[in-house]
């Protein structure tokens, strides 16, 4: 695996990427506030928004690729339609959705463009109406700030899993608001969880230095994936297609790729300067894309 | 060294689990026995003591943790980027060079983890005793750095130069030797804790964790009744043997591994590699011919096949000569309900009842009767989940009932039998020369931009229903 393609053009740290279902466009955050749109096989940039907030800590296309959704600092979501009209300034038309009382961390889209699912430093996620603002449904559970959440993969579910400073791994029913499962087997905070792509299970990658794979029907941890010579904190992970591989960007600059059913490592891919910040396999699994302090991002395959 | 450690009390730990492995890992390689060696080094005629070559952790990484020379001067360079570890030579540059310049550990009372944060009075002091010895001479941003830090802290300027000559003077009684490593390590010690303008600094964390103390759960009698029914639903729950969970990822893993193009590679090539974008083309939601494996995969479950736009219009044809197309249609129109916008949830739900389940409908769906029952008391007060439990009914039915015969259908073995397999892209006579990489339509394109009608009609229904013509190759 390699490096195909480098995104540059980011002035600051990149934080937050996110896929478009078209399997090539990219939506990317940064730390001086700019959102930008890539067709990432070109390597054009398509649209670029600047949020009125510093550290821009979580961005997400929306399924249906006619807008995104992106928030930091500031405390909220704001979810801005794409237009490629010239005369409108994309920041006219923006919405402001969610509103927490700190950081917000992650943000996702629901299986339409109408939800949107978020997580934040004040310790809780919700769910928001995107078109009213109004909030659905709220999450409290967390004992600490949450940092990542990740949506299943079904078409009958209604759960979704976030990680968090307070080491837990959460479980929740959108429906009802209620934590369903949990499981607290990390030794610090909870970067990224993301689901197996079954569904029955999900991997998280913390500041540890690991990453674990809990299984959901088996209440339990079922792997960890480690090695002594790392020793610096995961800050990304995701499945390749099938679940054999487990991506993972630590706060070393590199990537590490394991084999999920052996735990052993696979392979360890250098390229980035600087922490890799943001890791997303896409969504036909041909490549993945990583987000790094350093400024760009970079598609390998 | 200096004086001065700051308030250690008000400010915040550097949260950082990786310095106390590094530091783990600095400690095991100064053991005496498993240890790297070390001898003195020679600095152009200075003899320095304990000191260690770049090529001597580079192989004592190796060895310890068995992993690659590139890896292994990979965490050797994070560790002395850290500055747990420093260079002699070249001791403004904080990287480890795989040959025979000297190096040395850095003395613990500098350690990052220790001494953090750097307090402006004792790099006041530093760049005051550099600027003496240096007669002015400083570099760019140092020089900026020592202005700025006379403006703000004035008042004790005669205390940072007064301390600032004590230790010069101090140090004059040192051996040369001693007076190198107490520069470099000092040096060091500032290059991390006050990186020069365009390094990386190490230290940086993203903002800060932990700091709001505004929704903490409050230890109440709704706390402890939420955390007893939690528990006693969690010991109620079956689980799975692991065993059994285990065995799962390895047949999953079985079927999908073949349609993974990181694994298993992508006919006709993957787009990223050769800039050929067939694959895409080929898999398209408007492809009129599918490819094999994407047929075969409609077989894995009624996921895959509910999720392929184009499997799930096959789905439809089928239905439709089975009479039950109604079943889709509503399960359709329920998914539009539950992940509807708010404001309208009302009258899509009136509208799902009138089109499905109102007695004559046109569409009329055929639910069992209690369910219809429960469907109907929650329409008094339609909510977003209202029709959940009938719409889990028919699912159920597609997928218990129809799904199996579709798979067994001729309809089905016709797509597997005329499905393409596509040919390899063979490999390029001049590999340098790239193909042209064509720019797709974007999805944003395809909602005039005032038609706030359909926007909503086709969110709504996601990705199926707005199609993405590829640009063919």
């Amino acid at each position: 695996m390699k490096t195909r393609r480098t995104l540059k053009g980011h002035g600051n740290k990149v934080l937050c990427m996110d896929w478009c279902k078209d399997k090539r466009r990219i939506v990317s955050s940064s730390q001086d506030g700019k959102v930008i749109v890539w067709d990432s096989f070109t390597t054009n940039k398509e649209h670029a928004v600047t949020m009125p907030c510093t550290w821009v800590m979580a961005c997400a296309y929306a399924p249906s690729g006619c807008a995104i959704a992106c928030g930091g600092l500031d405390n909220k979501c704001s979810v801005y339609p794409l237009t490629f009209d010239k005369n409108e300034n994309m920041a006219a038309k923006k919405k402001s959705v969610a509103m927490h009382t700190n950081y917000l961390s992650a943000c996702s889209f629901t299986n339409s463009d109408m939800q949107i699912l978020t997580a934040s430093g004040d310790g809780t996620c919700a769910l928001w109406d995107v078109e009213s603002g109004q909030l659905l449904q709220s999450f409290h559970g967390h004992g600490a700030d949450v940092l990542c959440l990740d949506l299943a993969p079904s078409e009958t579910g209604n759960t979704f899993v976030s990680g968090g400073c307070d080491k837990k791994a959460m479980v929740w029913d959108m429906r009802s608001g209620q934590c369903i499962q949990s499981f607290e087997t990390h030794d610090s905070d909870i970067n990224s969880v993301r689901y197996y792509p079954s569904g029955d299970a999900f991997a998280s990658g913390s500041d540890d230095a690991t990453c674990r794979l809990y299984d959901l029907r088996a209440d339990r941890e079922v792997a960890i994936y480690s090695k002594e010579s790392i020793i610096f904190g995961a800050s990304s992970v995701d499945f390749s297609l099938s679940g054999r591989l487990l991506f993972a960007g630590y706060n070393d600059y590199t990537i590490n790729v394991w084999d999920v059913l052996k735990g052993s490592r696979v392979s360890i891919l250098f390229g980035h300067e600087n922490r890799v910040s943001a890791l997303r396999v896409s969504p036909d699994g041909t490549a993945f894309c990583s987000g790094s302090w350093d400024h760009t991002l970079r598609i390998w395959a | 060294m200096t004086i001065g450690g700051g308030p250690r009390g008000g400010h915040p730990r550097l949260q950082m689990p990786c310095l106390r492995k590094m530091e783990r890992l600095i400690v095991s390689m100064q053991d005496p026995d498993m240890g790297i060696k070390m001898r003195n080094q020679r600095l152009l005629i200075t003899v320095i003591p304990h000191a260690m070559t770049g090529n001597d952790i580079v192989e004592w990484l190796i060895q310890k943790y068995g992993i690659s020379e590139e890896e292994s001067l990979h965490l050797g360079n994070l560790i002395v980027k850290h500055g747990y570890i420093y260079p002699l030579k070249d001791p403004r540059s904080l990287v480890l060079r795989a040959d025979e310049s000297p190096y040395r550990f850095q003395t613990p009372y500098f350690w990052t983890s220790a001494k953090w944060p750097a307090t402006e009075l004792d790099y006041a002091i530093y760049l005051a005793k550099k600027n003496i010895r240096k007669q002015g001479d400083l570099i760019e941003h140092e020089k900026d750095n020592y202005n700025l830090l006379h403006k703000r802290i004035n008042h004790t300027w005669d205390f940072v130069v007064m301390q600032a000559r004590e230790q010069l003077r101090a140090a004059k009684q040192r051996r040369k030797g001693d007076r190198i490593v107490i520069d470099c390590q000092e040096q060091a010690y500032w290059l991390v804790n006050r990186p020069p303008p365009g390094a990386p600094n190490v230290l940086e964390q993203g903002p800060e964790r932990r700091n709001g103390r505004t929704s903490r759960v409050q230890l109440n009698m709704d706390y402890y009744k939420r955390e007893i029914e939690y528990c006693r639903k969690a010991m109620a729950r079956s689980r799975v043997k692991s065993s059994i969970c285990l065995e799962g990822y390895i047949k999953f893993n079985e079927q999908y591994v073949p349609h993974d193009p990181i694994m298993s590679g992508c006919l006709p090539s993957n787009p990223w590699i050769t800039d050929d974008t067939t694959y895409w083309a080929m898999n398209a939601a408007t492809a009129t011919t599918p490819t094999k494996l994407r047929v075969e995969r409609w077989g894995f479950g009624f996921g895959e096949l509910l999720a392929d736009p184009l499997g799930r219009a096959q789905l439809l044809d089928f239905l439709k000569k089975e009479f039950s197309a109604e079943n889709l249609s509503f399960w359709e129109a329920c998914e539009e309900l539950r992940h509807g916008e708010q404001a309208r949830i009302a009258d899509i739900a009136a509208a799902i009842y009138q089109q499905f389940l109102a007695p004559g409908a046109t569409r009329w769906v055929n639910i069992d009767s209690k369910t219809m029952e429960r469907t109907l008391e929650g329409m008094r007060t339609p909510h977003r989940y209202v029709m959940d439990e009938a719409q889990m009914h028919i699912y159920l039915l597609m997928k218990k009932d129809s799904y199996p015969r579709f798979l067994k259908s001729e309809l089905y073995r016709n797509l597997l039998a005329e499905a393409v397999i596509p040919p390899e892209t063979k490999k390029r006579v001049f590999p340098f020369m790239r193909k042209q990489r064509h720019s797709s339509p974007s999805p944003a394109l395809f909602l005039p931009a005032g038609d706030t009608e359909a926007r909503a009609d086709d969110k709504a229904r996601g990705p199926a229903a707005a199609p993405v013509p590829e640009e063919e190759d």
